[in-house]
């Protein structure tokens, strides 16, 4: 920790647990949520009796059509007489939760904290994108009758103009996490697919093509984080949060440049400084960009300073990014592969930091030799970025 | 990672002949307010004008205008009539509703950037309205040559403006 930020504690991860992701899953969202919140513990060589507080994550109520869902999922998350808080940015919340779980710790408030994140979406009919409908400010955008899928194309048209890039140069983002997806046993959307493939796909908003965005999913993710002196008492091989960051724009995503993320450079670089990282593009090993659409993994790269502005989409080509590559993104498979139940979504993509720098990644690991990692997500109107980096 | 991970997945015919399924659509009504700036906005609007709001600290031109700046955190009251020209920022071509069904005719929407003061060329943020574009083919958007076109707001008759953002049916190229 080389910021000049107090804390009482520094922390790490000592556990993660993950569940199927799926199109839809049996079980109810607390449900869902034990199980992911259990096999943290499991991992971690602790009980529910360990645990001081416990930190919930979980996007729009509307997917999993209950509102208060939060406190819904509270017993399931272990969160029965303990403080607990469910924190939401959006899309953003998945990273949000250990960023708050961290802050738990490092304030010395809790020596121990279980971080849950939780999404089920296929409750939603006839299709989840029809919930979206309510994010849209009602007065100046609702009357347009706008789908959420307007937003990203919107986007994407403008880096795509402002880069000079091609659809065939996006869409290869999705080969690549939906390929190395194939190596991850809680995917969904797994598969060897080609840029003929994506761009083949049903045309839903041009740019926009069905296999450029991420899966509708059910699923669970779970964080064990523990201060220093608990961390060493239960693992060798503690994975240390030395840096977050996290910051919110406001909603009027029609004033503003949409070619760069200012919403994640800016909460980047609150993490890098506090990591004491000043060179990330040559400092972090891998990354786990958020990639709900495959053009969002290299604006996000872009906006985390792994690539200059619009050098990311060359970096792709030549396999920059790739898991032998030399700074790979997404070795997970991404949402793009692995599937996106919100909240879960960003908490699986801290989870696979948390593997790789244990090097328990299996066929997932990436070919160097790794000692730092950021993860982000993004969430609301183009809005909240959160960012954590991670280092063993 | 030879274990098992939990989750029993659900074909969609499963899902549908699970015992005790439970059916249920909200019915749930709102109104809103457009509270203090957005509703001179409308007004503007019915009149067929586009109204932004200046902030008397650091000059920016707000559109939609708000009751206060973000970046002084002031109160902003002055308002002022803007040309409602612009250009794209960026456009896309719509094949689906709100709710995901087939478009029987695509739309084409996106981002205008009004002409306004208070920004630089190379600002990040500007004035800017979303909404529908017309007189512009999709042609013209996938080749790109849309972005950056210089547009203005084709208004509805007078005695059909009610004070909605629809008030303007699109924005349509200048020269037109």
């Amino acid at each position: 920790m080389r910021s000049n930020i107090h804390v009482k504690d520094k922390v790490a991860i000592v556990g993660a647990g993950i569940t199927l992701f799926r199109r839809r899953l049996l079980e109810t969202p607390r449900e869902l949520a034990w199980e992911a919140a259990k096999m943290a513990l499991d991992n971690a060589g602790l009980t529910l009796k360990d645990i001081d507080c416990v930190v919930i994550g979980t996007a729009p109520d509307a997917f999993d059509g209950i509102h208060l869902n939060g406190e819904y999922l509270a017993d399931g998350s272990g969160g029965f007489s303990k403080p607990t808080v469910r924190v939401y940015v959006g899309g953003g919340t998945g990273v949000m939760v250990p960023i708050a779980a961290w802050w738990h710790v490092a304030s010395g408030h809790c020596k121990t904290v279980l971080a849950v994140a939780e999404e089920k979406m296929s409750p939603a009919h006839p299709h989840p994108q029809g919930v979206f409908a309510y994010i849209w400010d009602p007065i100046l955008e609702r009357p347009l009758g706008p789908n959420l899928i307007w937003i990203f194309a919107m986007e994407m048209r403008r880096y795509m103009h402002k880069c000079d890039a091609k659809k065939e140069d996006i869409a290869l983002v999705s080969v690549k996490n939906k390929r190395n997806a194939l190596d991850n046993p809680v995917a969904q959307a797994a598969a060897n697919i080609t840029v003929e493939d994506v761009l083949s796909s049903e045309l839903l908003v041009w740019p926009v093509n069905r296999l450029d965005i991420s899966p509708v999913s059910d699923g669970a993710a779970a964080l064990v984080l523990a201060s220093e002196n608990m961390a060493r008492r239960v693992t060798d091989s503690p994975v240390w949060v030395e840096g977050i960051g996290f910051t919110l724009d406001n909603t009027h995503w029609y004033n503003r440049e949409l070619g760069f993320p200012r919403y994640v450079n800016y909460a980047a670089r609150l993490a890098y400084k506090m990591a004491g990282i000043e060179r990330p593009w040559k400092e972090i090993d891998v990354a786990e960009p958020y990639d709900p659409f495959d053009y969002k993994e290299l604006h996000h790269i872009e906006g985390l300073m792994l690539a200059r502005p619009c050098e990311a989409p060359r970096l792709l080509k030549e396999g920059w990014f790739n898991r032998s590559g030399e700074l790979p993104t997404s070795p997970s498979g991404g949402l793009l592969g692995v599937g996106n139940p919100i909240a879960a979504a960003g908490l699986m993509k801290v989870a696979e930091l948390f593997w790789q720098l244990r090097y328990e990644a299996g066929a997932r690991q990436v070919k160097k030799p790794v000692h730092r990692g950021v993860a982000q997500a993004w969430g609301d109107l183009m809005q909240a970025g959160t960012v954590i980096v991670l280092g063993n | 990672m030879t274990k098992k991970y939990p989750g029993t997945y659900l074909k969609r015919d499963e899902m549908y002949s699970l015992p005790g399924l439970v059916r249920y659509k909200p019915t749930a009504k709102y109104s809103f307010s457009a509270g203090i700036a957005q509703t001179k906005f409308l007004e503007g609007l019915k009149k067929g004008k586009i109204i932004g709001v200046k902030c008397p600290s650091c000059g920016r031109v707000y559109v939609p205008p708000r009751a206060f700046c973000e970046y002084c955190h002031v109160p902003m009251n002055e308002y002022v009539e803007l040309p409602g020209t612009g250009e794209i920022h960026t456009a896309v071509i719509s094949y689906i509703s709100t709710f995901r069904q087939r478009m029987d005719k695509p739309e084409i929407v996106g981002v205008v950037k009004l002409d306004a003061p208070g920004y630089t060329k190379e600002s990040y943020e500007f004035a800017g309205l979303f909404h529908r574009f017309c007189g512009i083919t999709e042609e013209d958007v996938i080749s790109g040559k849309a972005i950056g076109m210089r547009v203005k707001p084709r208004w509805k008759p007078e005695n059909e403006r009610t004070g909605s953002v629809t008030d303007i049916e699109c924005f349509e190229p200048v020269e037109s």
